[in-house]
């Protein structure tokens, strides 16, 4: 089962009893998680780069794009929210806007010349814009900072007119973020599910069937990709208030992979919250193994190949075919049991 | 006027010329078939028509329309629907979401992204229409893969006819099927002469003899020979060719 490609008479639901303990579990999170030897702000980087994963998903599991840049655009929106606090207005809502339209335009511009393009040449013209905006980003050092990074970014507190929300402890901060995460996922699960939604995951099958059943490919591809652009720098934004500083570290490369490593870790090629479940192995093996060893990534690099060979649809499709079998076990377990009857039934 | 017409079509890839003023006016209505031998160029004529090729010269003209060298998806959307040789269906999509998106009401939504496609019947009960007219409602929630190779077939027929399109172009819809197959679509195809002007690409000489109202023989990118099936069992090209055996 690919991205967005159940039955649409399958009522693909966001709330189910599943995700509300999840939910739950998520709401909780400040109260436990020091009792477990982690802290308040990983809870705050899962969340963030959640929804970032979960945004590059719409272009690799959805759309089936191999983008390998996307880091920069996580950290434009870094950028843009950190700038537009110092230039422009010290505006919460103003500023998170401000970084997803400014992510966006360079996504929509990185599209439109991209958008042609399919496969191996698609992978690396992404890898080429997002290496020009990381060295951008390093040699400006009036506007970003360089490599120094774009220092003293503030919490700008969420004000909404009646009541405003002080965000500089992690706890509020980590509610703020949840929510952000909440409203991020629906209008995301919402996307995957629209039409718009489902001519995207078409295109991933066939671009040659869906341009010939009238779909303007190069327009869906530009605007999945500007969109997902989007809503990373919405996170990169989060993320700059997380780090009080932008640094163009997230846009290299070699982040750039991380994200992808998540991704396709998790399963994001056949489940929705397959990003989710690799940003959370991701950075918990992180704290977790990185506090054992610096050579942490050499077991996640291990864990991926793994994956890769044995399990190429993630810990998602793992997670899903063993459930089948559970159900089709539990569906065996209740035809033996109706024949045993019915056999009896019959002396 | 005709439905579908083209002129003096002409297309070369790079040195070698592939079709060399092809034309071709398909009445409203009509089913035109197009044979000739494997690599006589009936399917760059296809892409040439579905707007996949762009022709160095020639017009190609839809209800009186200028479509030459316009993009597959305009094509489409101005009403010419075509099945592929090779197939190409939306695999993990069930039959139902492949015919589904076929829809023109569905391509007009095509950018919404607020309302959930799965709380909308109507497309759901088009595409059951479309999946009935071929026999293949009760597999709607089956996905594409794992449907047989004819239903497979059936499906990408279904598909163009959920376009309700102005012209259906077949490219080899027997292809790979098994008699019964080959019956089935014979017997659809005949429900729709008439009602849809349709331009087949057939090798089964039988499937077209039979059911076409003219019929085009492409030769060297070159249309050798044109008419009935009855004018063409009696052209002298056709009979002295490997083709006129079949007619």
């Amino acid at each position: 089962m690919m991205v967005g490609s159940k039955s649409s008479s399958e009522a693909s639901r966001l709330v189910t009893p599943t995700m509300l303990v999840l939910w739950l579990v998520l709401a909780t999170v400040p109260l436990w998680i020091t009792r477990i030897g982690l802290y308040p702000y990983l809870g705050i980087e899962i969340l963030i780069w959640s929804l970032y994963a979960l945004a590059f998903n719409l272009v690799l599991g959805t759309a089936g794009l191999p983008s390998f840049g996307h880091g920069a655009y996580f950290g434009i929106g870094a950028y843009a929210f950190g700038l537009c606090q110092f230039d422009i207005v010290a505006n919460l809502w103003i500023c998170l806007v401000a970084a997803a339209l400014a992510a966006g335009l360079a996504g929509a511009l990185v599209a439109l010349f991209i958008s042609h393009r399919r496969g191996i040449y698609y992978a690396f013209m992404t890898i080429a814009f997002g290496q020009i905006f990381w060295t951008l980003a390093i040699k400006s050092h009036r506007i970003t900072g360089g490599e120094d990074g774009l220092l003293k970014i503030k919490r700008l507190p969420a004000d909404f007119g009646l009541v405003s929300f002080d965000l500089t402890d992690n706890v509020a901060f980590y509610y703020f973020v949840l929510a952000a995460f909440a409203v991020g996922v629906a209008a995301l699960w919402r996307l995957v599910h629209s039409p718009y939604g489902r001519v995207v995951a078409a295109m991933r099958q066939s671009e040659t069937r869906a341009a010939h059943l009238g779909y303007n490919v190069w327009l869906y591809k530009a605007s999945i990709f500007a969109l997902s652009a989007a809503v990373s720098g919405f996170a990169g934004g989060l993320f700059a208030m997380a780090q009080l500083a932008a640094f163009p570290d997230v846009m290299s490369l070699h982040q750039s992979g991380y994200v992808v490593m998540m991704t396709l870790v998790g399963g994001g090629l056949v489940s929705f919250w397959g990003p989710v479940i690799g940003v959370f192995l991701f950075l918990t093996a992180r704290d977790v193994i990185g506090a054992l060893t610096n050579a942490w990534m050499l077991y996640f690099g291990l864990l991926f190949i793994a994956i890769v060979l044995f399990r190429p649809e993630g810990i998602a499709g793992a997670i899903s075919a063993a459930l089948q079998q559970h159900s089709l076990n539990a569906l065996r377990q209740r035809g033996t049991s109706a024949m045993r009857l019915l056999v009896g039934g019959g002396r | 006027m005709s439905m579908l017409e083209a002129a003096g079509v002409h297309v070369r890839f790079g040195d070698r010329v592939v079709l060399e003023s092809v034309d071709l006016a398909v009445a409203e209505g009509e089913f035109h078939g197009v044979m000739g031998p494997n690599g006589a160029g009936k399917t760059t004529f296809f892409n040439v028509l579905t707007g996949r090729v762009k022709p160095s010269r020639g017009k190609v003209r839809l209800g009186g329309e200028d479509v030459t060298g316009l993009s597959p998806h305009r094509i489409a959307a101005k009403g010419i629907a075509r099945s592929f040789q090779i197939m190409t269906l939306f695999d993990e999509f069930s039959a139902r979401d492949n015919v589904m998106m076929g829809l023109p009401e569905f391509r007009a939504r095509g950018l919404d992204v607020v309302h959930a496609v799965a709380g909308d019947r109507r497309f759901a009960e088009q595409a059951s229409e479309a999946l009935a007219a071929v026999g293949l409602v009760e597999k709607g929630d089956v996905r594409a893969k794992d449907l047989s190779y004819g239903d497979r077939r059936a499906l990408e027929i279904a598909v163009a006819l959920a376009q309700a399109p102005r012209v259906l172009c077949l490219d080899e819809p027997t292809s790979g099927l098994g008699s019964d197959g080959v019956q089935r679509l014979a017997a659809l195809i005949a429900r729709l002469k008439g009602k849809l002007t349709i331009v087949a690409i057939e090798h089964d000489m039988e499937f077209l003899f039979s059911l076409a109202d003219r019929i085009s023989v492409i030769h060297w990118g070159q249309v050798v020979a044109r008419g009935t099936p009855h004018e063409l069992q009696q052209n002298d090209w056709v009979r002295r060719s490997n083709l006129g055996k079949f007619a």
